[in-house]
């Protein structure tokens, strides 16, 4: 076999001048795996398209979300069809409105209700549970009993009142979803850091006397962290989805706001008005975009636990 | 000789357990882990501690510096008593104190590298250290302990068990310690590397002075790096001892049939040396036998043994040793 000599040059170079060697990390690695992970790729990067989609679709179009074509009202079954001509990509909604910019701005919504919940979760529920699994003892129960107790709250009904008697907005489904979404999250963290806790390099560091914040900080939460991605991906989704079936409800985001569920709800309500549009492509970016978060969580999974394939 | 650096006086180790699907409120039972354990550490001086599994070593070497929390007792760390030290005085201690562990890989952290890990505990004590001379020291000790310091980047799992063994070596040397417990530091390596391992904690130990703790299981290891050597049985000491003196003459029964099995790396002596078996399991902690805990299983027990624990004493030369019929 023929040896590269440019490379063997290299490396007798290297070792010459003592170069310090460039580590391969585990999050390296995990990136690596990621990355022969075909389904998980393909889905990250219509993800990616979609969110584009979401943050500068508006300028694509000639109009905006709350202008009304007064040419087509009344007849949006006829005129209001997709074409290019008009300039209505999606066609319009009953009242006129341009479908594609209110898939825009329903993107935006629903892809930051679901992030902005998952975002909670994971910054409190890894916290808390990282906490509470650290410290142990008498403090681990007291914590972990009030998640149950929150837990056995219906959280729909709650939301439900919450939205009623708050009015809706934004805001307040923000808050909604971010006081229940962290409960599952700080079990799951809880359990982990359970398990780490007990590992030596642990005990290391409380042997050499680092305090228990920053071992929860440098040694627990890092090597939990794979674990608490993977849920987080597969969080937004179900965030996504909460929000759309609240929408959907009629308790949701407000007009003339909007969202991927409240699109849907409105094509379904429409559609015997043979506007089926108004249905179909709010539909295909939310059913096409949980996909994509569902086969990245997975992707994630195989990479950072590559034993439990 | 050398100062004293540790003065370890009846230390008490108990640990409360509930039985398998206890209510809560059942009273929990006493496990005696350590039950009275007296020595003193000299500077530059190895204690070897050896005993079976599950007699209290590694319970012991935590206890001495409060990683776990004595039941009664009394630890003299250079004269004070660390026992009763407040957060800033124990702070400040640990800087003095290093461990190194069993599992070589399982005590170093996968997600940092190995300069990083290194330089935790001077990262810990000294934030303030300018990173170029982080960096320096960290290249100073890796050198020390015969690691290549080009290879500050790596990650654990890219090393071997005899390198990461180094690497938690490094650690605990970066802070220059005065005191360096080593829990098992060789078990879980092969025998070639036990060897270097166990030379290089002995050419370190020479060169800065070093104390050394030193537990394992493996009594040829001990003998090899201790000056003195303890044998825990079930949490008490059952003797102490010169190193050189405890092999040529042990005087507890148990002590000669630990001596006996070790295996002798010549055939010809080792199938015609007698080997003196203990029979049995060893008892539980929770309800020890009265009197001498060793006399379930000692070919020597008579009914002394049961009914007077036998006292800690001299057998000469400063060789203690707790048994009543000693020889």
């Amino acid at each position: 076999m023929l040896v590269d000599s440019q490379k063997v040059g290299d490396l007798a170079e290297n070792l010459a001048k003592m170069d310090e060697v460039k580590g391969r990390s585990l999050w390296g690695d995990a990136l690596r795996r990621f990355k022969q992970n075909k389904a998980a790729m393909v889905s990250l990067i219509i993800l990616t398209l979609v969110i584009l989609f979401s943050l500068t679709g508006q300028f694509l179009t000639p109009w905006s979300n709350e202008e009304i074509d007064w040419n087509i009202m009344g007849n949006v079954a006829e005129m209001g069809k997709p074409s290019f001509e008009t300039g209505h990509y999606f066609g319009a909604d009953d009242l006129g409105r341009d479908l594609y910019a209110r898939v825009v701005q329903g993107s935006r919504i629903s892809l930051m209700v679901g992030v902005v919940g998952a975002l909670i979760a994971v910054i409190v529920g890894t916290l808390y549970g990282a906490v509470a699994g650290y410290v142990g003892g008498r403090t681990d129960q007291i914590m972990m009993r009030i998640v149950d107790i929150l837990m056995s709250i219906p959280y729909m009904f709650v939301l439900i009142l919450l939205l009623v008697v708050f009015g809706r907005s934004v805001v307040m489904l923000f808050v909604g979803i971010g006081l229940i979404s962290w409960l599952d999250m700080s079990r799951i963290v809880r359990g982990q850091t359970l398990t780490i806790k007990n590992k030596e390099f642990v005990e290391a560091a409380q042997a050499m006397g680092v305090p228990g914040f920053k071992i929860i900080m440098k040694h627990i939460v890092p090597n939990l962290l794979g674990v608490v991605a993977v849920y987080a991906t597969l969080l937004v989704p179900g965030m996504i989805l909460t929000e759309s079936f609240i929408s959907f409800l009629g308790l949701g985001v407000q007009e003339p706001s909007t969202s991927w569920g409240a699109l849907i709800s409105e094509g379904a309500g429409t559609i015997q008005y043979g506007t089926p549009w108004q249905l179909w492509f709010p539909l295909a970016f939310f059913v096409v975009s949980l996909f994509c978060f569902f086969f990245i969580g997975d992707g994630l999974r195989d990479a950072l636990d590559p034993k439990d394939r | 000789m050398s100062e004293t650096i540790m003065q370890v006086q009846d230390l008490k180790v108990y640990f409360d357990v509930l039985p398998q699907g206890a209510m809560p409120w059942t009273k929990p039972r006493r496990l005696r882990a350590v039950d009275g354990v007296t020595f003193d550490l000299k500077a530059g001086e190895t204690l070897g501690i050896v005993g079976e599994s599950g007699c209290g070593k590694s319970t012991l070497a935590r206890a001495v510096i409060r990683m776990i929390p004595a039941e009664a007792g009394s630890v003299l760390w250079l004269g004070q008593e660390l026992l009763k030290f407040d957060k800033k005085q124990l702070r400040n201690q640990r800087k003095q104190v290093q461990m190194i562990f069993q599992d070589p890989l399982a005590s170093l952290n996968p997600r940092m590298n190995i300069g990083e890990i290194i330089a935790e505990p001077l990262k810990t004590h000294y934030p303030e250290t300018p990173k170029a001379e982080i960096k320096q020291r960290v290249r100073e000790v890796m050198e020390k302990v015969g690691l290549l310091p080009n290879l500050v980047n790596r990650y654990p799992h890219e090393f071997s068990g005899g390198q990461c063994q180094r690497i938690g070596i490094a650690r605990a040397l970066i802070m220059k310690p005065k005191l360096i417990i080593c829990d098992e530091p060789v078990s879980a390596l092969d025998v070639s590397i036990q060897a270097q391992v166990v030379n290089l904690l002995k050419e370190l130990q020479d060169e800065m002075g070093l104390s050394l703790i030193f537990i394992a299981h493996d009594l040829s290891i001990v003998k090899h790096i201790s000056t003195r050597i303890m044998v825990l049985y079930l949490g008490n000491m059952v003797e102490l001892s010169d190193s050189a003196d405890l092999y040529a003459h042990p005087r507890h029964p148990y002590t000669q049939a630990l001596i006996s099995a070790v295996p002798i790396p010549d055939p010809e002596i080792e199938r015609n040396k007698e080997v003196i078996l203990i029979e049995g399991d060893l008892p539980s902690p929770i309800n020890p036998p009265s009197g001498c805990v060793f006399r379930t299983r000692c070919p020597r027990a008579a009914d002394l043994c049961a009914q007077q624990k036998p006292e800690w004493r001299d057998a000469g030369d400063g060789h203690m040793v707790a048994c009543h019929f000693h020889d």
